[in-house]
């Protein structure tokens, strides 16, 4: 079969007509050099005048087509064939058994040095052999939800991923871990808080903010870090289980809800929000910080709600904000907004007759800050105090991402405008905190 | 003197060269490219080594992850940023650097790639914080012509560098992220053939071509030299690293000698019968024979519950302390081999007994294990783990031995031999950089830089040396030296004669470092002020060397305190008139008697009064004509 993957145009033409394909040993000669190589695929994105070789040094090289005037074949493709050397493991029957279920990203990788390609790690021997120091802690079971971007992850994944969690409650798993694309992790995570509410056991969700092909990447931590939430916590409940700083060292398990991506690309860019982590893992031990953490049972039978509505938005307020944007989701029928307004919990007054308008046709307005840090507080200022005579529903210290999927989860639960107030105001699964901490970052306890 | 004939010993030397750009920012990023030492941040990373799709580990990287070493890096405010910290992707890559190594690589006639390709090379003892080193192809081909000689060029490459190793523990590596991401170019040159002086030779010329382009960086560590050599019937010994360019021609010197010595050895070993079969892993535990030992090594070995273990080889007494080569023997390369996997060393029955070891326990390990007395054994103590990993090591050395030299990488010795660092790392595992796009190269940029080809460096040479009047040697030395551009700026701002300028930047300094003094004090800044004094008639040729030292000496912190402190202060004409006058009346006698003959006694007289103070060309200038005056007026 002929695989000519990422090239197009000229280049794909040109590899055409000389009937090669990826992987093959190849000559090319041009009108200054003669080079020999692999064949490599091309990168979608690149153009069609470039063929890229691996050179026996091992580089890549791209040549121009243009002063290509012959390429030989040189044998057909070598076939190989993986031959992983899997040390032989050990496994102590007794160690507690969790899942690992993967969403997308990889936790692990293998790469093939000949191709130069690099492909996921995701069988459970394929996690022992990459990341060995797992079994000591738990027996692992690893399955694939689905591969996704997390930027490509709807509610229908949350929901399918709920009601995987819990088959493996039944089926006996006393832990489980998600594996999770970071930039729309801390949605999942608040997502799944609600959706498996009141849950028996330690759900973790990791992620790596660097590639699991390098050396240097923190997935293995991380993954270390979710293995032992799975097995070993004395909590239940849904956690992100990031590192806690630059350092390879100490982890921060997060509350589900409060937790959010704050760095595009460093190790440490999940923090927990106005309150200290849930827990530490270092050395292997976990550190509990926060008390009233619910306490891991045992219920075989548990039961996730896992419905959602998309039908809510999250609206960032600007200067100059549009007020028919809020028309314009009134007339898509949607059932809650979200704002994200400025400070303490302020939109423009040009806002006022859309978001009357919305009240009125039943939708849920809420207020949430812009600011991250802090709650709102909308009796403080004139606009503050006009929001909440609209009917605008103050969230207090709900980050915004937590509150847009805790509406979307409400509503889905409830067609009861009331209720769904009733229960928005709730502190169901921690996204409130009744104290705003002294310590902007709060590293112990929740003060 | 060359002891050997290169035809008949089949010696192939592969030279690269690692030569730092001198760009304003590295390579991925737009941090400065300089030392720092003022450490403010901090952090600790392991590295892991990942998988190949063949399921191969690098060895010494796999014992590296195992042993459990972890790595600290510091870092300064102005020469890391997240990029090095491992903590955000690549930005684009430097143009300035692509266009160096363009211009490097036309000048040595070499095929420019058309299109370039970052690619990962796996690197996992932390010099690295991602665990692997950013590198492209920039040409390929091409020639360097020393002399009548022509070698080929393999590559061009151009790469990151890696940090600087700070401190090595035995738990804890510690690198500094300032030298990391400064962009090198590196020119891998096909074998050839030479004696160790032409090797250095090469060496030189190659350093030369690359300063032509007053493109790279200059002073010490900024250049690097890898060598591969072999001898025939031998594994490709690599050493990395030297940073001294007259330690080359030794270095092959050494490792030829050392070659030769181990071959020596190998046939003994053959002679002797044995095969690589002989040799394998079995070993016994003998930890129980030393529990009342007077040794202090393996006292504390069993404080701390290592294993003392004994391997037998057979039929190698007296090969372990033979010496074919001064300073080569089996059981110093044994050792040096086991201290990589953190052993302190190996005890052999060769050298027994001796540190503490009876005669009796000697022999009791000899029964132990069996032996003849034709046989001799190795103890290798430390943590189980360290000594099975070092077991392995040992045979697999010996093994190789009985083929001929043994494959290893080695670092170089300040006094030019060569010392072994670590098992030569496998092919090396490299895989694209998807974080950064490939890049074509255009025609136009290529016809931009070949315009700028600079003359070949013996023209520059050659310019310089009749331009400032200089010595062959002093325009060598400045155009070799960190010093080139402080020079060519201090002819055109001053007008102190260059070669006086070029003796006090590669003489005076190099006697004041010898001293012990340290000369990273004296800046370009301190240059500047010290030969705009001069230039001005401030201080005298004569007073540089003090002021300089003092400077060097930390006592002051720039040119013009030291000139206070030095109570440095130039006698005017009229002065020093009347001090000659003074002094030839004080010696009219003398001067009557003697005449011109007189002038070495007076002058003598007349410098211990102004010496630093006037140039003492001037002194004798007039000091003979006022003798010539007196006596004439005498007679």
């Amino acid at each position: 079969m002929v695989n000519l993957s990422g090239y197009r145009g000229d280049s794909l033409k040109l590899l055409g007509e000389y009937r090669v394909s990826i992987g093959d040993p190849i000559i090319i000669e041009t009108d200054k050099a003669i080079y020999e190589g692999i064949l490599m695929p091309r990168y979608e994105f690149a153009d069609d005048q470039h063929i890229v070789i691996k050179l026996k040094n091992g580089y890549n090289i791209g040549i121009n087509i243009k002063r290509i005037k012959n390429i030989i074949k040189k044998s057909e493709k070598e076939e190989l064939i993986p031959i992983i050397q899997l040390p032989p493991i050990s496994l102590d029957k007794n160690l507690p058994k969790v899942s690992i279920i993967s969403t997308g990203g990889t936790i692990a990788s293998r790469i093939d040095y000949r191709t130069g390609g690099v492909h996921p790690a995701l069988s459970a021997s394929d996690l022992y052999t990459a990341i060995p120091e797992i079994s000591k802690y738990a027996q692992i079971d690893t399955e694939i939800l689905f591969n996704l971007y997390s930027e490509n992850i709807e509610v229908s994944h949350w929901k399918a991923m709920a009601i995987k969690i819990a088959e493996k409650i039944k089926e006996g798993f006393q832990g489980v871990i998600i594996t999770h694309g970071t930039d729309t992790m801390g949605y999942t995570s608040a997502a799944l808080s609600f959706a498996l509410i009141n849950l028996p056991i330690p759900v973790a969700i990791v992620g790596s903010q660097r590639s699991s092909d390098r050396p240097s990447s923190d997935a293995a931590l991380n993954l270390i870090g979710g293995v032992i939430v799975a097995a070993k916590a004395p909590f239940s409940g849904v956690y992100v289980v990031m590192h806690s700083s630059m350092n390879d060292d100490i982890l921060a398990v997060h509350l589900g809800t409060r937790v959010r991506k704050n760095h595009t690309s460093r190790r440490d860019a999940f923090e927990s929000i106005d309150i200290s982590p849930a827990a530490y893992i270092k050395n292997g031990n976990i550190e509990k910080v926060l008390d009233n953490l619910p306490i891991r049972r045992e219920d075989y039978n548990y039961q996730p709600r896992a419905n959602f509505d998309n039908r809510v938005a999250l609206l960032k307020f600007y200067p100059n904000f549009d007020p028919s944007i809020i028309e314009y989701l009134i007339d898509r029928g949607y059932k809650g907004i979200v704002l994200e307004g400025t400070g303490l919990g302020h939109v423009s007054n040009a806002c006022y007759p859309a978001l009357r308008k919305a009240i009125d046709k039943g939708l849920l307005v809420m207020m949430t800050s812009q600011c991250i840090w802090g709650r709102v507080r909308m009796t403080v200022y004139e606009t503050g105090r006009d929001l909440l005579k609209i009917g605008v529903i103050p969230l207090e210290g709900m980050l915004p991402e937590t509150a847009l999927v805790k509406a979307m989860w409400v509503l889905a639960n409830t067609n009861n405008q009331e209720d769904a107030k009733r229960l928005m105001l709730m502190n169901l699964v921690g996204e409130y905190v009744s104290r705003s901490p002294l310590e902007r970052r709060p590293k112990d306890g929740v003060f | 003197m060359v002891s050997f004939n290169l035809e008949e010993i089949g010696l192939k030397i592969g030279l690269e060269i690692h030569q730092q750009l001198a760009t304003k920012n590295k390579l991925f990023c737009e941090c400065k490219t300089f030392t720092e030492s003022d450490f403010k941040f901090n952090f600790i990373r392991r590295l892991r080594p990942t998988q190949s799709e063949l399921g191969q580990i690098d060895p010494a990287a796999l014992f590296e992850f195992k042993k459990g070493t972890t790595i600290k890096y510091l870092a300064g405010k102005e020469s890391a940023c997240l990029v090095e910290a491992d903590e955000e992707p690549p930005h684009d890559i430097n143009k300035e650097a692509i266009e160096t190594a363009i211009l490097i690589a036309l000048i040595l006639n070499s095929n420019i790639v058309d299109e370039m390709h970052v690619m990962r090379k796996i690197v996992i003892d932390g010099s690295n914080t991602t665990g692997f080193q950013r590198t492209l192809i920039v040409a390929l081909g091409g020639a360097l012509k020393v002399g009548n000689k022509t070698i080929p060029i393999q590559t061009i490459c151009l790469e990151e560098d890696a940090c600087r190793l700070l401190n090595e523990g035995e738990k804890v590596r510690e690198y500094s992220l300032d030298r990391l991401g400064v962009p090198l170019i590196e020119v891998s040159l096909a074998p050839f053939t030479g004696t160790p002086q032409e090797v250095q030779e090469v060496a030189l010329a190659l350093g030369r071509l690359l300063r032509s382009t007053k493109r790279v960086a200059r002073g010490l560590g900024t250049i690097r030299q890898d060598l591969n050599i072999s001898i025939k019937n031998g594994g490709v010994v690599e050493v990395k690293g030297i940073q001294k360019l007259d330690l080359l021609g030794k270095i092959v010197e050494f490792e030829i000698h050392r070659q030769l010595a181990l071959l020596n050895l190998s046939n003994k070993l053959k002679e002797r019968g044995l095969t690589s079969n002989d040799f394998n892993e079995e070993f016994l535990d003998v930890s129980d024979i030393f529990k009342d030992t007077s040794s202090s090594i393996l006292k504390r070995a069993l404080e701390r519950k290592d294993w003392i273990i004994a391997l037998k080889l057979k039929n190698c007494k007296d090969l372990l302390k033979y010496e074919p080569y001064p300073d080569v023997r089996l059981g110093k390369e044994l050792a040096d081999l086991v201290r990589f996997y953190g052993l302190g060393g190996i005890i052999h029955s060769d050298e027994l007994p001796n540190y503490g070891i009876s005669e009796q326990e000697v022999n009791q390990v000899r029964e132990r294990l069996g032996l003849y007395d034709e046989d001799a054994f190795i103890l290798l103590t430390g943590s189980e783990y360290s000594v099975q990993e070092a077991l392995k090591a040992v045979v697999n050395y010996l093994r190789e031995l009985i083929k001929g030299v043994p494959s290893e990488t080695r670092g170089p010795t300040p006094d030019g031999k060569t010392r072994f660092t670590r098992p030569r790392p496998g092919a090396a595992r490299m895989y694209p950089e998807t974080d950064i796009p490939p890049f074509p190269i255009s025609e136009e940029l290529i016809k931009r830089l070949s315009l700028q080809i600079p003359k070949p460096w013996q023209e520059q040479v050659e310019e310089f040396k009749l331009k400032y009047g200089l010595s062959d040697k002093l325009a060598l030395q400045i155009y070799d030296s960190e010093y080139i551009d402080i020079f060519n700026e201090l002819v055109s701002t001053t007008k102190v004669a260059p070669s006086f300028i070029a003796t006090v930047l590669l003489e005076t300094l190099v006697n004041i470092s010898r001293s012990g003094l340290d000369i990273s004090r004296i800046n370009d800044s301190i240059l500047r002020c010290l030969f705009k004094a001069l230039d001005e008639g401030r201080i005298s040729k004569e007073a540089v060397q003090e002021i300089l030292e003092i400077i060097a000496k930390g006592e002051v912190n720039d040119v013009d305190s030291a000139i206070k402190k030095l109570k440095l202060f130039v006698i005017s004409d009229e002065e020093l008139e009347d001090i000659i006058n003074k002094i030839i009346q004080e010696n009219l006698n003398l001067v009557k008697e003697r005449g011109e003959n007189s002038f070495n006694v007076l002058m003598g007289k007349v410098m211990k009064i102004v010496r630093g103070k006037v140039d003492g060309k001037k002194v004798s200038t007039l000091l003979k004509e006022k003798i010539k005056e007196v006596s004439t007026l005498c007679k």
